[in-house]
Parts: C-alpha cells; structure tokens; sequence
C-alpha cells in the first residue's frame, strides 16, 4: 500500500473538490427531492385525476429503472435534445444546461421524488382519519389540516424510513463520476490513472464514505429523536444499526 | 431524418436483445450466490460462537456502508488480481477470469450482505414455538432447517427478497462502467454510435422497466404461494 500520493497538494485539492461537490449535490438532491416527494404524495391521493394517474406513472418508471439509466437519460439524452433547441444557446440557461451538476441533482431529485413521495403517501394513509377530523371540528381549513396536522404527523411517521433513503442517496452519488463531474469517485480516477496506483484512491474513498455515512447516520438520528411529538420511547438512544 | 440518421433502433434489436439476455442471466446467477451467502450470513450472525458473528458482521456492515458503485470497481480489481493469483500458485497458467464471472461474483457478493440482513430478521420473527416443536420431535439440525426454518421464515423473507431482486436488477446497469457487455453497455454503444441519445436512453429504460414490473407480479404470486401455511390474519 503506498499512499505517498497523498501528501500531494494538487490530489488534495481534487479529493477536497469532490468531497464538496459530492455533499453539495447530497444536500441540494436531499432538500429538492424531499419537496417533490410530498407533491407526488399529494398528487397520488388528492390531485385531479390525470395529475395522480401521471404521478403514479412517475414514481412507477424511476423506481423501475436503473439510477444510471436515468443519469445518462437525462444528461446525454435530454441534454442532447436540448443542443437542438434554437436560440437555447444565446440565453442564460445554457451554462447550465452544459452543467453535469445540474443534470445530476435534476436525475436524484427525481429518484428522491419517487422513493421517499411513496413512502410519504403511504404514511400520510395511515394517519388516524379521527385526528384530521378533529383537526376540521377546530374550524380549520382545509389547507391548514394538511399543512398543520396531516403532513406533520405522517412525516413523524415515516422520519426513520425517510432518514434512510438520505443514506442511500449518499451511496448512490459516486454515479456522478460516469457523467464527468469532480465527485468522490471521480477524484480517485483521476489520482488512480495518474499514478497507476489501483486500490488505494479507491480504499481511501471508500473510507470517506464509511465516515460520511456514520456521521449522517447520526445527525439523521439527532434529527428525528428531536422531531417535535416523537414518542418519548423513542427519544432514547440507539445505537446505529 | 438525414441519411446520417438512419440508425435506428432496428439495426440494434438483435445486440441489445442479447445484452437483455446477458443481463438476466448475471442476475439470475447473482442472486442464487447472493442467496446462498445470505443463508450462510445469516446463520453466522446467529450463532453461538462469537468470532464467526463477528466476521458477518464485519462482512453485512461494510459492504452495506459502501456504495455498490465504489464497491464493484474494487472488488472488480481486487477479485480478478486476487483469483488469477490464486489460480497461478495452483499451477492453472492462462486462465483468465472472464468479464461473466468477474460481473456475477462482485454483485454476488454485495447481494449477499443485504441478503444476511433480510434473512436474519425473517429467521428471528418465526414463532419460537414452531422451532421448540421440532426440536422436540427430536428432528436432526438438518432436517429441522429445511423442514422448519426455510418454510416458516419464506413468507417473512419474501417481500425483502423481492426488493432485493428488482435492486440487484438495477445493479446490473452498473457492470457496464467495468466495460462488460450486458444490456446498459450495448444500449451506450447504440446511443454514441447513432447519435440518437434521447431514443437508445428511454429504451434502455424501458426495457428494465419491462423486467422490474414483471419481477414484481411474480414476486406477488410467490409471496402469496409462500403464505398458505401461515394462519389467516382476522
């Protein structure tokens, strides 16, 4: 094992650029997926007809297909179409369009969308009807129900499910690197093809993970014994499992 | 459409149906593997003796912390370098591992970490009444496996088992950034070779949406099979 590369400032840099790109593209996934995940909830069991049946077909296809299909999908099929459209080039959009960053946030917030808005509907279904219609006998409306009591109780519901899609999320970032941005993965490859070293930029970063894992998995913990109305049983610490 | 673009999806049906091909058939071998390292994690995690708990441990752990990803490029390298060693100090010269085996054992492997997690909490939920009976009766550690443990704990097992599946089918997707020639890489060779991204991507889509949603019905029927023997719920 030779990890003398590491004193390198030039593999520190890439290794610190990924670390950042890859918690960055965690978070901004993490927070637009979870958003999109409580509208497919809502769209599944209060849109319109054609909105539910197209949020059903939705979170169907994305979680019937691989991760990386959708990333290539997106990024050299979409991103392909959109080369085509005339006058594209001259806005404001186009850096962005150019952007793998923006491709693959656009890629998790979808897979976020889809895993965690079924488990948000599912929880939302199995809020006790009594409770909401307590809640209606208040004199609420219709819109404070759902954004006081129905979406707050069933995400208490489902925080320990949702806590563990943000960790798969995690370990699906690496895929990233197949597109071409400074992720982890990424920064290994590189160090890996410059030094022609195979096992420890790849070992190193698996370490990283290990680490970012653990550390998630507990600030995720923190976050939901601390959730406002969680079981005081609950609140007790439990080891990580 | 220009001449250049007369590339389509027809000229690739006959690759790609192979790569379809291929793609079932890592899975189906993956997950029997899977299966099996499952059933031996499992049993380990809950035995008596402690050091061989703790290396399924070690083993269900890591291997779950790790992104699959990062974890097939390893074990890619690491699994072909250390089986061509092994094989060289046998005196076998020559054999190389193929990109087959390499791809069926990696996703073998990381299958079965999730698979000991999965089988583990469906042999702890059978009622230990069923376990005393046979115990009992005086039936030997075999024929109390399979003739006990199996069946009662299918049905618990079952609906992980079958997330496990449609993961491991997904999974495939990633053999190809390794270069082996499943489905997901010929769909890349179409797509660069036509140029027609958008349409190679949705139908690479579309094909494993085929797959997953065929897994699923089965899977239903399995699970409803495995649960005749359970009592009915009120």
């Amino acid at each position: 094992m030779d990890f003398s590369w590491l004193s390198d400032p030039f593999y520190q840099e890439y290794l610190w650029q990924g670390f950042v790109n890859t918690l960055w593209l965690l978070l901004v996934s993490a927070v637009g997926g979870q958003l999109l995940a409580v509208g497919v909830a809502l769209a599944r069991l209060r849109g319109p007809r054609p909105l539910a049946w197209f949020a059903a077909a939705f979170s169907s296809v994305i979680r019937g297909t691989p991760l990386l299909v959708q990333l290539f999908f997106f990024y050299y099929g979409v991103g392909h179409l959109l080369e085509g459209v005339p006058g594209l080039r001259e806005t404001w959009i186009w850096p962005l369009m150019r952007d793998p960053f923006f491709f693959g946030a656009v890629t998790f917030i979808c897979s976020v969308g889809a895993y965690s808005g079924e488990v948000i509907r599912g929880a939302m279904l199995s809020v006790p009807p009594g409770e909401l219609e307590a809640g209606r006998a208040f004199g609420l409306s219709g819109r404070q129900v759902l954004v006081r009591l129905w979406l707050p109780r069933a995400i208490q519901l489902c925080l320990p499910t949702l806590t563990g899609e943000m960790i798969l999320l995690l370990k699906s970032i690496p895929l990233v690197s197949t597109i071409a941005l400074m992720d982890l993965l990424q920064a290994a490859n590189i160090i890996r093809d410059e030094t022609f070293l195979v096992y420890e930029p790849l070992l190193l970063i698996a370490g990283i993970y290990l680490a970012t894992t653990v550390v998630l998995t507990a600030t995720l913990r923190l976050v939901e014994i601390n959730f406002p109305g969680m079981r005081p049983r609950s609140r007790r610490w439990l080891p990580v499992r | 459409m220009t001449p250049m673009m007369s590339e389509g999806l027809a000229d690739w049906a006959g690759p790609i149906f192979n790569g379809a091909l291929a793609t079932i058939k890592i899975a189906v071998l993956a997950y029997a593997i899977g299966l099996l390292l499952g059933l031996i994690g499992a049993a380990a995690k809950l035995s008596p003796w402690a050091p061989l708990r703790g290396v399924a441990i070690a083993y269900s752990t890591s291997i779950r912390a790790v992104p699959e990803l990062l974890l097939i490029l390893l074990l890619y390298y690491a699994g072909s370098e250390a089986l061509g060693t092994l094989l060289a100090l046998l005196g076998v010269d020559g054999v190389r591992l193929t990109g087959f085996a390499t791809a069926v054992g990696v996703l073998a492997f990381v299958q079965g970490a999730y698979m000991t997690e999965v089988f583990r909490g469906a042999i702890l939920a059978i009622p230990k009444g069923q376990l005393e009976a046979a115990d009992a009766f005086g039936f030997s550690r075999w024929t109390r496996f399979h003739r006990f443990v199996l069946p009662a704990m299918l049905p618990n097992a079952l609906p992980g088992m079958s997330n496990l599946w449609l993961i491991l089918i997904k999974d495939t997707a990633l053999i190809s950034v390794i270069g082996f020639n499943e489905l997901f890489f010929t769909i890349q060779q179409a797509a660069a070779s036509s140029r027609a991204y958008f349409l190679f991507y949705a139908a690479a889509g579309a094909i494993y949406l085929v797959i997953t949603l065929s897994s699923t019905a089965l899977f239903a029927r399995l699970e409803r099979r495995a649960r005749r023997t359970q009592p009915v719920e009120a």
